[in-house]
Parts: C-alpha cells; structure tokens; sequence
C-alpha cells in the first residue's frame, strides 16, 4: 500500500502539488516492519498497522520538516510529535509526508501558501479548497485513504466538499491541539480527511482523547465505531436553517443539499426548520475573534527561536524584517486586522463585542438543537472556483465560509459529505451535530452515504 | 469605521511587520474595507451577553508542580537561527536608542 501511495504521488504529484514533503524511504521502511509483524503473526496488530496517512503540514512531526506554509519556517525540523501524531504511529500509521496548505492556515483556497497552490483532482484549473487543500487533493486523488488537516472556520470541511470526500471537524476539545501550529486557540480542531465516513470515525477514535498537554481536551469516552447503521436515522430530526439557503448560494449547490435532505427523508428521519438568525453576523464576528487570536499566536514568529531570521539591524529592526519578509500578504493582513482589534481603545469596541455576539451565535444552536438532532447545510456556497478568481479580493474569498464559520463559534462537530456535482465539479453537505454527539453525526452521516452512490466516485485522472 | 494610512503604520509598529509602501497602500483599502463590513456588529444587541472566551467553560486547569521531561537542549538550538555556548543570540536588547 505503502508503495503504491508513493509510486503513485511521484507520478502525479507534480502537477495537483498536494505534497510539501514525501517521507519516502521512512516510510518504506516502517512498511516493511509493519509486514514483517503481519507475517510473524502472533499479537494483534493495532487498528491503522500499515495504514498511509499524510499530515496537513501545521502538525509537528518529528523528522519531517513542519514549515505552515510559509517561509518564515522554511526547514525548520519540529524537535517533537504532535499528539495527534504520536496516536497515529502508535496506532500502525504510516506517515507518507506534509501535504500543502494556506500559510498558517489562513485561505479557503490553499493559494496562500508561500510553496505554490495545489489543484483540485477534478479539475487543475480549480482550486481544492483550503485552507487544508493538500490534505483533501492527496485523498481524492487517492495518493492515500486517510490525511489530517485542521478547521478553524472550515479548513477541513470545505476543501473535502471541494474534492468530494468526507471531512470531519470534531467538536471543540475532543482531539488535542498539542503539535498543531496554532491559528485561532479558542477555534481550532485537527480532523480527518477520508473516502468513507467510516474511515473518519476510525480516525476519530485514534485521535481523540484527553491530553494533558492540552488543557483543552476533554476526558470523553471515543465515539462509537460506525457499524452497519442499526437504527439509520429513523427517528431523528433534521433542522434545515432557512437563512442559510439564501443569497450567494449557487442553485446547483442549493438543488443537491435539498436533494440530500430528501434522500434523509426517505430514510426515515423527518426534516423540521429551524432559525439560526445570528448566522448573519458570524463572518465578522469569526474574522474579529480568528485574527485577533492569530495576532497573538503569530508573534511568536520573531527571528529569535527558530525559523527564519533577517538580520543586519537592531532588534526591532530583526522583528520587523523577519516577520514583514517571512509572512505572506493574507497572513499580514490577519495580524494587521486582529493587532487593530485587540489594541487600546478598540478592545471593547471589535473584540469583546465579537465575543458576545458569538455567544448569541451558541444559544441559536442551543434553541435549534431543541428542534432538531442534527442540522443540515450546505458546506459551501459554491463549487470549486478557479484558480485566481478570488485572490484579488479578500473580502470576496471570506464568504467561501459563510455555512462553515458559524460551527466552529459554538465548538460543534461537523462533517461534509459528497452530495453530488455540478458540470463534473464536487458538491459537498454539511451535517452539524450536538457538542460531542460524533456518534449520532456519523451515524447519520453514513446513513446518507450508503443510500447514495457520491462516495464511489472518483476523479479519472490519477491511478 | 475608517482607517488612514496613520493608523496603519501605527497597528504594523504594534504588530511588528516592516510594510513596503505598496503594503500601506494596499492594506490600507482591504482593511478599511474589511472593517467597514464588520460595521454591522454595532447595530446587534447585546446588553448583558457575556463575552465567549471559551465553549467548554472549564476551569483552572492545572497540574502537579512535579518537574517533568522537556526538549532537549540540543534539538532546540538546532533550529535556532544563531545561537553561542549554548544560548540564542540575538542583537541587543538594551540599547541607547528607544524602539520607534
């Protein structure tokens, strides 16, 4: 499997450029051990023993260079593992490599990373999504079952509806962020990219986990594994949020997802509308809070520690230079934005006033959770846009977000799922869940899968 | 809300990010395009509405004050960009000159 997923990166990888790095000959290597174990036989091989996975390349692994994105971390070596990838190898994991992303994470496109954007399998004029775009390219290409990304408004929901496959955002705490370079910490949660929602959910149980190294992870039992759907979604109540279903969505994208919730009727769950009025300001509160976090989690980036450093000056001089040549524009922006909003006299005015109308946001879930068990949206306005489109406006690339933002405010989980195409381009639905219900998100998730044929495509391009 | 190229040089100081002229031109209109979008947060209500600074609410969380392992020196100045006898260097940080 292993040399297969290596063959077959080095053969189209040169152009879809899903990989920042390829750890080939350590990955051949912890193969064959993984081998040699199945062929002793003996004791039970762990749940993911040989299995390739590739890193979105914001985790840390030891011995592979870990750069975000950017140049500002160009070779730098992480001196440890994330915990999420300390769990992976622990669990048989093979790690094949990094795959690319927008600088730091910030991009709905993975046009912002600072090494060249990747292309979406399904079309290499359009782009995969992003901001983990490498990680969604490298599964749908079938490069490799499995890779991890991170979501702070949509990272891994929006480039797996772009590439038609399964993206799954836990909820807030239930996978540890030691080892992720952090974006936004009040907003960020690492999750699978897979094929199948079932993969997903055996990902999910090796991710997740309390981790004292993360104060921020909850002690929880893992979700259950989905089996053959006993129970499907009879008897639950999916609410569809009218708003939501409004301006900006492409017709195409608004005909699949009501056709999606009409495939759930027909399951047996029963559809109910539901307000989520708050969804309207979630953009600005997202970019408020996201950026303002960002400004504090990027400072770190100083020439003093690792990374890049310019020298010649003063120390001021050290900080501005390294960080004005190491960052990208979008990155610039973002601290520019969250510095500004954090600063004195504009503190209460932009920051704290997004943070309570993010706790409006979290009582409409709240309500419409009395109503319904899970909510159906689509993951994106749009299908995949082409490369460049967007680019020149970022106010433009921030409505990319719009149904996928006001998730990750409340801290619930999600997942995208294929619902079908348009002109031969993916079209993703978004199922949201309670906080820490994955269980009964999957469920359903899978439910809809099994009754469609969407999880069987493939793009014809890459074998 | 507007923002002159004053209040920009300012924020960029603060943030410490050097901008090329094109930069302070540049994200002068994005960003007073971006805050004038965000504008419409003021008209919503939200007298007595605690901020959310966290989803779970949890409290302090803290541990054992018992030392446990830490990087090894080694590994971390190997990433450093200049480093001597075991420490990072860097220009000096006490100066005659104030920061700008």
């Amino acid at each position: 499997m292993v040399g297969h997923a290596l063959e077959r990166i080095a053969r189209h990888d040169p152009t879809l450029h899903a990989f920042l790095h390829v750890a080939g000959e350590e990955a051949l290597d912890a193969a064959r051990r993984w081998d040699d174990r199945y062929a002793r036989g003996g004791d039970a091989l762990p749940p993911l023993a040989g299995l390739p996975v590739a890193l979105k390349d914001n985790l840390c692994a030891q011995g592979m260079p870990t750069t975000a994105g950017s140049r500002i971390l160009a070779g730098w070596m992480p001196p440890y593992d994330a915990t999420v990838v300390a769990r992976l190898r622990e669990a048989g994991a093979v790690l094949i490599g990094k795959t690319n992303l927008d600088e730091f994470a910030m991009g709905s496109s993975t046009e912002n990373s600072a090494f060249g954007p990747t292309r979406n399998p399904w079309d290499p004029s359009r782009v995969p999504g992003g901001s983990s775009g490498g990680s969604a390219a490298a599964v749908a290409a079938g490069f490799v079952p499995a890779a991890l990304g991170s979501d702070t408004g949509g990272s891994i929901r929006q480039p797996a509806g772009f590439c038609g496959v399964v993206g799954l955002k836990p909820t807030y705490g239930r996978v540890s962020r030691y080892g992720l370079i952090a974006f936004a910490s009040s907003l960020d949660q690492i999750g699978p990219l897979t094929r199948t929602v079932a993969d997903a959910a055996l990902l999910l149980r090796v991710l997740a986990g309390r981790d004292p190294r993360d104060a921020t992870s909850v002690e929880l039992p893992a979700p259950e594994l989905v089996g053959e759907g006993a129970g499907g979604v009879r008897g639950m109540k999916i609410g569809l949020p009218g708003e939501a279903l409004g301006e900006g969505l492409q017709p195409d994208v608004r005909a699949a997802v009501e056709e999606a919730a009409a495939v759930l009727r027909g399951q047996g769950a029963t559809l109910v509308n539901v307000a989520l009025p708050s969804l309207a300001y979630a953009l600005p509160v997202y970019y408020l809070i996201a950026t303002s976090e960002a400004s504090t989690n990027l400072a770190r980036y100083d020439g003093v520690r690792y990374g890049l450093r310019v020298g010649g000056g003063d120390l001021y001089q050290m900080y501005a230079q390294t960080r004005g040549q190491g960052f990208g524009a979008e990155v610039k922006r973002r601290i520019m934005l969250g510095t500004y909003a954090l600063s004195a006299g504009f503190y209460e005015g932009f920051f704290l006033k997004a943070q309570r109308v993010r706790t409006l946001i979290r009582r409409d879930f709240e309500a419409a959770f009395t109503a319904a068990d899970l909510l159906l949206l689509p993951t994106s306005p749009t299908v995949p846009f082409t490369l460049g489109e967007k680019t020149d406006d970022p106010l433009q690339m921030y409505l990319a977000d719009v149904y996928t933002i006001p998730v990750n405010l409340a801290g619930l989980p999600a997942v995208s799922v294929p619902c079908g195409f348009a002109g031969g381009l993916p079209i993703g639905m978004q199922l949201i869940g309670r906080a820490f219900a994955e269980g009964a998100l999957l469920q359903a998730a899978r439910t809809y899968e099994r009754a469609t044929e969407w999880w069987t495509r493939r793009p014809a391009a890459w074998s | 809300m507007s923002i002159d190229r004053a209040t920009v040089d300012y924020v960029a100081r603060l943030a410490r990010l050097a901008l090329t002229e094109d930069e302070r031109e540049r994200f002068t209109r994005q960003l007073a395009d971006i805050l004038h979008h965000f504008a419409m947060l003021q008209s919503v209500n939200t007298e007595r509405v605690e901020p959310t600074a966290d989803v779970n609410a949890p409290a302090n969380v803290v541990r054992d004050d018992v030392p446990g392992r830490c990087l090894s020196r080694d590994a971390v100045l190997a990433a450093a960009p200049e480093s001597e006898d075991g420490y990072l260097k860097v220009p000096a940080v006490i100066d005659t000159e104030p920061v700008p």
